[in-house]
Formats: structure tokens, sequence, C-alpha cells
């Protein structure tokens, strides 16, 4: 295996119960510092694509490695590797019972065993850089959508992860919001973060990605750069996807 | 001046012997209550159990619990062990059997609702954030499904308390029994009595249900904004 590559899948298959196949033979691979953008059509597999690489969801067959150990669902050492693989939702999902900085603290505290006091200076920092410093001890609810969701992102930051998925992070926010979500994310990825990130904002994916997935029918149609891609996508299917969010002027 | 019949109640020591009434009934429904809430959370996570057969049994158990009247119940445990397994329970033991019976069948249905309002999402960021199952439930689920449960908690309480009165009929001396007591012993001497004892006994079930449940709806008002 590459020494960079941090993130390999083999022939992943999955078909749900009934008979659905959503995803089929994905064969991939992730670099160390490497964005990728998985793009589609909606039910193409790519949140369930997400969601097996940190093992939310069992795959039927095919294999997953972190840097070179093969990860099993069954497995103990799931519980460890997913604190290196952070993951942030489409519904934000902040704890409602606890204050954005114990939301923050939760894991950090509880599952890496670290010092509060500690933790809670870098939590700051983190919440400071995405402009929400003056929110440690407010409750989820009382935020913005936007604001919710920069909470999330700091939540899974917190853990040192070495891979960040972002599972359509946008796509329950009003467009005001989108963008001070995403200039977050596009720091992450010049600072060097190695993320998976499934989205529907052309712009944005352009922006971030350094590779872009087109993914229909759980499998992956077309493969290649920002710029090859949307440029000049090769498959019949990626330009149809693509003219989607075209308008012809009257 | 008439006799009004209110001075039954601070002749002798009838005053507070309605008190010690009173708290027999708080303490068959605090003890019932107790054993409803311990076995209850574990009968709700049983009931959101996907198998359909465990299912079934909860839900017939729940179900037969909710159609018995809870006086049958009462007679069926205290009448019906004496006579078939002849074991005699003492009143008290029978009501907190029954009680516990029916409290850990509602007590789990709320457990169940509380647990499926939950959505999905907040145990996948759980598991996401590297917890195993039991963090997810120690730090994440039952937090905020205790909550939740608050409310519906307190109202099973009150009812709990108030259903307590059925146990005179098995004999258990508690607040309306004693009431019975009073007013049965000055029949000829305070005709009036009843009036006066039982509205007494209606303000002392008011005075100790009424803060529970208004605790139950200022909980439910805060928790929903």
């Amino acid at each position: 295996m590459n020494v960079e590559e941090i993130l390999k899948t083999e022939q992943l298959n999955k078909s749900y119960e009934n008979g659905l196949k959503v995803l089929n033979d994905i064969t991939f691979s992730l670099k160390k510092g490497e964005v990728v953008v998985i793009i589609g059509p909606s039910g193409c597999g790519k949140s369930t694509f997400l969601r097996c690489l940190n093992m939310l969801e069992p795959v039927d067959s095919g294999t997953i490695r972190f840097k070179d150990r093969v990860i099993d669902r069954a497995n103990k050492d799931v519980y460890e590797l997913r604190q290196k693989i952070g993951m942030v939702f489409q519904s934000y999902d902040l704890f409602p019972h606890l204050t954005i900085l114990d939301n923050i603290l939760l894991a950090p505290v509880k599952v890496q065993k670290r010092e509060r006091s500690e933790v809670a200076k870098e939590a700051e920092d983190l919440l400071k850089r995405v402009g929400l410093s003056d929110k440690t001890n407010v409750y989820p609810r009382q935020l913005s959508g936007g604001q919710k969701q920069r909470v999330a992102i700091v939540r899974a930051l917190m853990m040192h992860p070495e891979i960040l998925l972002l599972d359509e992070i946008t796509a329950a926010l009003d467009p005001e919001m989108v963008r001070e979500v995403l200039q977050v994310v596009l720091e992450l990825a010049r600072e060097g973060m190695t993320m998976v990130i499934v989205t529907h904002e052309m712009e944005f994916a352009r922006a971030v990605a350094d590779r872009v997935l087109f993914m229909d029918q759980g499998v992956v149609v077309e493969e290649g750069s920002p710029e090859e891609f949307f440029n000049s996508p090769q498959t019949e299917r990626a330009k149809q996807f693509l003219n989607m969010f075209h308008y012809e002027a009257r | 001046m008439q006799n009004l019949g209110i001075q039954i109640l601070f002749q002798g020591n009838n005053f507070l012997r309605l008190w010690v009434g009173l708290w027999v009934s708080l303490k068959l429904a605090v003890i019932s209550m107790f054993f409803s809430i311990c076995l209850g959370m574990l009968f709700g996570m049983v009931m959101t159990s996907t198998n359909k057969l465990v299912r079934f049994f909860c839900r017939l158990y729940l179900e037969t619990v909710r159609i018995m009247p809870q006086l049958v119940l009462l007679f069926l445990v205290y009448f019906g062990a004496a006579k078939h397994l002849n074991v005699n329970l003492s009143g008290g033991t029978a009501a907190v059997l029954v009680f516990t019976f029916w409290g850990t069948a509602e007590m789990g249905d709320l457990v169940r609702s509380a647990l499926e309002s939950i959505p999905v999402h907040q145990y996948q960021s759980g598991y996401a954030l590297g917890f195993g199952k039991i963090g997810v439930y120690r730090h994440i689920i039952i937090p905020q499904t205790i909550r939740r449960l608050l409310p519906s908690m307190m109202n099973l309480l009150t009812r709990m308390v108030k259903t307590t009165s059925l146990v005179v009929l098995i004999g258990v001396i508690e607040v309306v029994k004693v009431g019975k007591q009073i007013i049965d012993a000055s029949r000829y001497t305070v005709p009036d009595a009843a009036l006066w004892v039982y509205g007494v006994i209606f303000i002392m079930y008011f005075a100790v249900c009424y803060p529970f449940s208004r605790a139950a709806a200022l909980l439910d008002k805060k928790l929903r904004d």
C-alpha cells in the first residue's frame, strides 16, 4: 500500500433488503491531505458510501483499510477508528440537552479521557475561528442552522480526526447560511485536512475538490479533477446531471 | 348554635390519624412507583426490540393491564394468592405488587415512546464520535429520554396516588379507611361528619397531587421551548 494512501476501499458491495443495490463494486482510495467530492443524483449511494467508510453501516462484501489496518465492523477497534474518521451530518445532530461547549467537550472528555480544562481551551479557540466564541454557554435550539452546523464541524474536529467525512452538510440550510459553513470547510481544505465531501453545491465542489467522483446507481461512473469533470464530462450520465444545474435564458 | 360537624376533625387525634392514613397511601404509591420506574425502564427498552414475538408479548402485557380494572387485579392477587397458592399476602404487599405490575406496564410504554422519539441520528452522531453502545446510551440517549419522560412520569405518579384509595377494599387502613372509621364512630353524635371528613381528604389528595401535576405542566412547557 502506498504510504500516502490513508483510506482505501476494495470492491465494496451493499444491497438493501428489497434487493436494491446501493454500492456496486466500489474501489476507492484517498491520499493524505486530499479533498474528494462525491456528487450524483439523490439515491445514487453517495451518502451510504460515506456512512460505510466509518462503519455506521455494514457492507455486504469488500474491504475498507485505514492506513494498513483492515477495518472490521465486528471488531472492537471500530470505536477507536471512528475517532480518526470524523463525520458531520446533514441534520447537524447536536445534543439538545447539552450546551454548545458541552456538546463539543463530551467526546474528547468521555471517549478520549482528555483533561476538561485543556480541551476547553482548544474548543474555545476553534469556536473563535468559526466565529461563535460568544455561544459557548447557549443550547443548540438557540442557534441558527448555519451556526449549529459550524458547531458540529468543531465537535468533529475536537477529536483530532485524520479524515473528515461531510455528508450534505448544507442541504438542510437556508441559502444565506450555506456560505458561512462552506467557508469553514474551504479553510480546512487549505490547511490540508483530508476530506470526503458529499454535496449538491457545484460551485463549492469545484472550488474545494482535488478530485471529483460522480456516482449513479451505486457505481462510480466518472472520476477526475474538478476542471476535467465540470468543463468536459466524459459520460452521458454526468453530462445530463450537470445540465440540470443550468438554466437557459428566455 | 347548631352542631356543624367541623369539630369532628379536632376531636381526639382525628386530624393526625387522617395524616397518618395519607402517609400510608403515599407510601404505597411511592414504593410502587419506585419499582415501576426501575422495571419500566427495562420493560421500555425491551419494547423497542425489533423481534416481533417479543413485541407481541410486550403488547399483550400492556393491553391486559390497561383493560383490567386495578380493583380486579387487586382482588385477584389478594384473594387469589390466598385461595389458590396458599400465600397470605398482607394488603399492603398485594397493593404494591398490583400497582407495580400496572405501573411497570404504563412506565414501560412511556419509556418506549420516549426512546422512539429520539431521532436515529442522535445515536449515529454518538457512534461517529467514537462512543460505544453503552456510552451512547449513558451520555446521549438516556439523559434526553429522562427529560422527555419527567412530565408523563409525574402524571403517572399522581394517578398512582389516587388509585391507592382502592386498597381500602382489601383491608389496608389508609386515609379513606381512617375517614370512614371516624365517620362511623361518630355516626350518632356528629351526623354531618362525612362532609367534613371527606372534604378534608379531598383537600389532602389535592395538596399532594397538585404540586406533582403542576411540576409536570411546568416541565412540559419548559421542555417544549
